[in-house]
């Protein structure tokens, strides 16, 4: 915790400035929520592909351990 | 520059996920399987007693995937593809806050989002609706069910952002230490409240309609009429040890995700490995 709290003498600058690179990053963010839908609720309390169990039973377990509803 | 930072964001959250995965078969999956037998045996007492009471015995369906290829590849890729985007979620708050939140090294920076993406994406959500092992969760529900986690979920996620926004804008007034107590102080409160407004799974109409008034969907022991037990409620020491492990699993993925991460975005940032000689540090408010 030391580590965090000590000041530092270097200051990052700026590295990504977000009115360039905002395409890269909200496309990111949409894939990796598209990814979480996928894992976590498809086929459970939503499902885009009608009464298919395929990944709900796939990722059965996954779903369980990382913290999501299941049936 | 952000290209480089997401491509390392996902390749640490596919590490994690393995890591995460490892600890998850040896630990969870045991828990898994017993909470899959339970469920059996206790469907199976439940058909005993619709058959003794004359009532319609349903059948359950048959298996698309066989339960060892749920537990290995299944959880397998499920834990990894979680990693994933979860490492490319938080590359891309890495890359937003580099440079925007004080003083921080790389790898300290690393952390912190690390400890965010913990706490906002599982832990808190996890406080009000903790992960439950199969045979826990009524069919009926799901909707409901997942509709509040998503929406706990949400919450915890845009407070913490909300957090951050506040301790920044604090700081100057307060000092980065009182700034930061504040900031968590107004996030713990806020959080705490829409914890107590929403419902706890067990008080969803179908739940009351169907079992009575309890706190959550765990199974409690099936009686037969005369309110003899035919068959045990759910074992708390399971259920215990299943919560444990899901947690365990989720602090090795965001843990190894930060010090994968970090390592990787400090070469990537300082490429001379040089503290003193810096390439000149543009000041931000």
């Amino acid at each position: 915790m030391s580590n965090l709290s000590a000041p530092t003498s270097v200051s990052t600058p700026v590295v990504v400035p977000v009115s360039r690179a905002v395409m890269w990053l909200v496309g990111t963010a949409i894939v990796a929520f598209a990814l979480y839908y996928f894992i976590g609720v498809d086929q459970g309390a939503y499902s885009i592909f009608g009464k298919d169990m395929h990944i709900h039973e796939f990722v059965h377990d996954a779903r369980h351990f990382l913290g999501f509803p299941c049936h | 520059m952000e290209r480089k930072l997401i491509l390392r964001g996902a390749l640490a959250g596919a590490a994690a996920g393995l890591i995460a995965f490892v600890f998850a078969r040896i630990f969870a999956e045991p828990q898994i399987q017993a909470a899959i037998d339970y469920e059996s045996g206790r469907d199976a007492a439940q058909h005993e007693l619709d058959h003794a009471a004359g009532l319609p015995v349903e059948h359950a369906g048959h298996e698309i995937f066989s339960r060892t290829l749920q537990a290995n590849l299944g959880a397998g890729a499920g834990i990894v593809l979680f990693g994933v985007a979860m490492g490319a979620l938080f590359a891309v708050a890495y890359a937003i806050c580099l440079g925007r939140v004080g003083k921080l090294r790389p790898r300290n920076l690393a952390m912190l989002v690390a400890l965010a993406g913990f706490l906002g994406v599982y832990f808190v959500p996890f406080l009000k609706y903790p992960a439950n092992p199969p045979s826990i969760g009524h069919e009926d529900t799901i909707h409901d069910r997942g509709n509040l986690y998503l929406a706990m979920v949400a919450c915890s996620i845009v407070l913490l952002i909300g957090a951050v926004l506040l301790g920044k804008r604090l700081q100057p007034r307060f000092g980065n230490w009182n700034a930061t107590l504040l900031a968590i102080a107004a996030y713990v409160a806020i959080i705490g409240v829409l914890m107590a407004v929403l419902p706890s799974v067990g008080q969803l109409a179908a739940n009351v309609e169907e079992f009575g008034r309890h706190a959550t969907e765990t199974p409690l022991p099936l009686t037969d009429e005369k309110g003899t037990i035919v068959y045990p409620g759910f074992d708390a020491d399971r259920l215990y040890a299943f919560r444990l492990y899901s947690v365990g699993a989720q602090v090795l993925l965001w843990g190894a995700l930060g010090l994968i991460f970090g390592p990787l975005a400090e070469r990537l940032l300082q490429p001379r490995k040089a503290n003193t000689e810096h390439p000149e540090p543009v000041h931000n408010a």
